[in-house]
């Protein structure tokens, strides 16, 4: 019986992932470009070279911290959409130490320890901001987070073009680069730094450990559960709530914090890669089951950065990416639907 | 500034609200029968891009604007479909949407990218617009900003004065009564959805058709328009009126932010384009402070005057959702 259930399941993520090519390639059709072509394009930009490939890993590793982070926020019932300023104020805060410290004789090894941990501070903070308004507010974490991402953008330029701006005048190129031995230092000739993708994998374990085999997940998923019933069997909710928002706060600020010290260098104005919003989105795909964070964000992060080669080549916009992705997880959401009902009906 | 610029630039915010307002109303409509459209942000965004398409192809605005209100239904009708017929969570299914939605409009809007198009003529109104200030604040808009004032008045009446209006505020507030009462809450909650849909939908074109004339792809300045429609659908309360009060200060204060811009040097403009959000933050604590536990806690122990004034302004404020929005509707 679990057996066949486990098969019927796979069923329909495979008909999802059908359904979501089939519309995807239906839009292409739409704008007379060739399907399968683009695909191809997709499939070679992420995957046609080891330069191409660790390009993937970099856009890997934010992805899956942030992923990580919400799993927490959503164990706890709480739609943390303020994690794409959480990632924001993360680099804002590395960046700030670092420019604090960088012409001090400090070893750089310390200062990028330092930078990062003020990284996390700095998710952990824009985080806990989202999780006041929640908890003693009244304002829902869907529009307070959101509001606090757009603020985290608007910062993030007055920065660039006020207090932090190059020497001279601004620009959307961002500040001034830091020296290369405050970069986190990368694999001989790629891109992708080992430390970073230590961080993500550390950080995946992390959390699925915490949510899987502690007596905190458990409490944690009671309140997102039932907050009332985890409230009257004595489970300290309010805290518990905070707690979820500062720790997803705190991985989405150590993705913002890599952004700066191995992928740019320095502070651009998009400087999260809308990371947030797509972490939002695998985590719905996985059903919130962290085993498959890592599969899937790697999957994502593919169709991210292969779809680069779309206006390159096929003269399209990369935003089939995001069409696809989507699409994907609509289905999937669409299919479990279904599925639940035909189970009702039955 | 002379009475004569301030005149038009107060023209200019009713014009600037009116797609604001129909995306409003839209939403108030389909959460007053229970379903929350998140996918707002993105619809408009399609649908200005949808609309913008066909009236350059066709050179028919009205055609830009149906299909506007088309692309508007149809997105609904997902969440409709997604939410009252598989009963899946609609903050996942409308999240998905904001992003796909947009993603497709960008994809599919390329090939118009900064084209010319048509554009929604203005309309003096005969008689109405010669009345002194009167005339040229309200009566020499277009079209759509006429139907917008006269969106507010129906929907308040609709939903306030009359029988199926009443029906509407059931099915949101408790749609297990409605049925009993005969209401077919599946059936209503599909057709508010679709209807609010079409309505929000339409915010698109009023853009790419008048407002914002143009499609600019990722630089059309749509972006983040949806949320701060759903954030002043909770600050209206679910009530047209005090929703399209909140349109109007919101597209007030944006264009005071324009006006002060130039004796504020030092902030750069894409700071002040995002005013309105930690003003939505605000708003929404407002709107909601009232109800929190702690708050009823201290203004027991302050005393009886203060609390009585505290407690009035915070009432005055406060706005409660209808008691079944987001949640799925079993007749059995």
């Amino acid at each position: 019986m679990l057996k066949s259930k486990r098969w019927i399941n796979f069923i329909f993520q495979i008909a999802a992932l059908v359904l979501a090519l089939l519309f995807t390639s239906l839009i292409l059709l739409a704008v007379g470009a060739p399907p399968l072509q683009a695909y191809k394009n997709i499939l070679a930009g992420a995957f046609g070279s080891w330069d191409s490939f660790s390009n993937v890993l970099v856009a890997w590793v934010p992805l899956l911290l942030t992923t990580a982070g919400l799993l927490i926020t959503f164990a706890a019932g709480l739609w943390n959409i303020g994690v794409e300023g959480q990632i924001v104020l993360g680099a804002i805060g590395t960046t700030w130490v670092l420019r604090l410290l960088q012409d001090s004789s400090w070893p750089p090894a310390l200062i990028l320890i330092l930078a990062i941990l003020a990284g996390m501070i700095g998710g952990a903070l824009w985080a806990a901001l989202a999780g006041v308004l929640k908890t003693f507010g009244g304002v829902n974490e869907i529009f307070g987070g959101l509001g606090l991402d757009f603020v985290a953008t608007a910062m993030t330029l007055w920065l660039i073009f006020g207090p932090w701006k190059r020497p001279g005048i601004g620009s959307m190129s961002g500040t001034e680069p830091f020296p290369e031995h405050l970069w986190l230092p990368q694999i001989t000739d790629f891109r992708i730094s080992a430390w970073a993708l230590g961080l993500a994998i550390v950080g995946m374990v992390i959390v699925y450990f915490l949510l899987q085999g502690t007596y905190f997940g458990l409490k944690l998923k009671a309140v997102g559960k039932n907050i009332k019933a985890a409230f009257l069997l004595g489970v300290p909710t309010w805290q518990y709530l905070m707690l979820s928002f500062i720790l997803c706060g705190m991985f989405a600020g150590t993705a913002g914090a890599i952004q700066v010290t191995a992928v740019y260098h320095r502070l651009i104005p998009s400087i999260s890669s809308g990371y947030g919003w797509l972490a939002l989105l695998v985590a719905m795909l996985i059903n919130y089951q962290a085993i498959w964070a890592a599969p899937v964000a790697l999957f994502y992060a593919a169709l991210n950065i292969g779809s680069i080669r779309l206006p390159i080549v096929l003269k399209l916009d990369s935003s089939l990416s995001g069409v696809l992705q989507g699409m994907l997880v609509l289905f999937v959401l669409l299919g479990e639907g279904v599925r639940q009902r035909l189970l009702r009906r039955s | 500034m002379t009475t004569e610029t301030i005149i038009i630039g107060l023209a200019g915010v009713l014009a600037s609200a009116a797609p604001v307002l129909f995306a409003v109303i839209g939403e108030t409509i389909s959460e007053r029968a229970g379903v929350i459209n998140l996918s707002v942000n993105g619809t408009i965004i399609l649908c200005a891009m949808g609309g913008f398409a066909v009236a350059v192809r066709t050179d028919s605005l009205l055609l830009g604007f149906l299909m506007g209100a088309l692309i508007g239904a149809l997105v609904a009708l997902i969440v409709a479909f997604s939410s009252i017929t598989l009963k899946l969570s609609q903050v996942a299914v409308g999240y998905v949407l904001v992003l796909t939605t947009r993603d497709l409009a960008y994809f599919l809007g390329n090939p118009f990218m900064g084209l010319p198009g048509p554009r929604l003529p203005g309309w003096n109104l005969p008689l109405l617009s010669q009345i002194p200030i009167l005339g040229p604040l309200f009566f020499r808009q277009d079209l759509m900003t006429y139907l917008s004032y006269l969106l507010i008045f129906l929907a308040w009446v609709w939903i306030f004065k009359t029988r199926p209006g009443l029906m509407l505020q059931g099915i949101g507030e408790r749609p297990a009564a409605a049925f009993v009462r005969g209401a077919n809450v599946t059936r209503m909650r599909y057709f508010y959805t679709v209807l609010g849909g079409a309505l929000t939908g339409l915010a698109g074109p009023m853009y790419s058709l008048s407002v914002k004339a143009g499609w600019k792809g990722t630089i059309s300045g749509l972006d983040g328009i949806g949320w701060i429609a759903l954030a002043i659908t909770i600050f209206g309360g679910w009530n047209p009126m005090r929703a399209a009060f909140g349109a109007y200060l919101f597209a007030l204060l944006q264009w005071l932010g324009l006006v002060l811009q130039p004796s504020m040097p030092g902030i750069p403009s894409q700071v002040l384009q995002v005013a309105p959000f930690p003003l939505m933050i605000l708003t929404l604590l407002l709107v909601n402070i009232g109800n929190a536990e702690w708050v009823e806690r201290t203004l027991a122990s302050l005393p009886e005057p203060t609390r009585r004034l505290i407690a009035r302004i915070l009432r005055s404020l406060r706005a409660s959702p209808p008691a079944a929005l987001g949640v799925p509707f079993e007749s059995e």
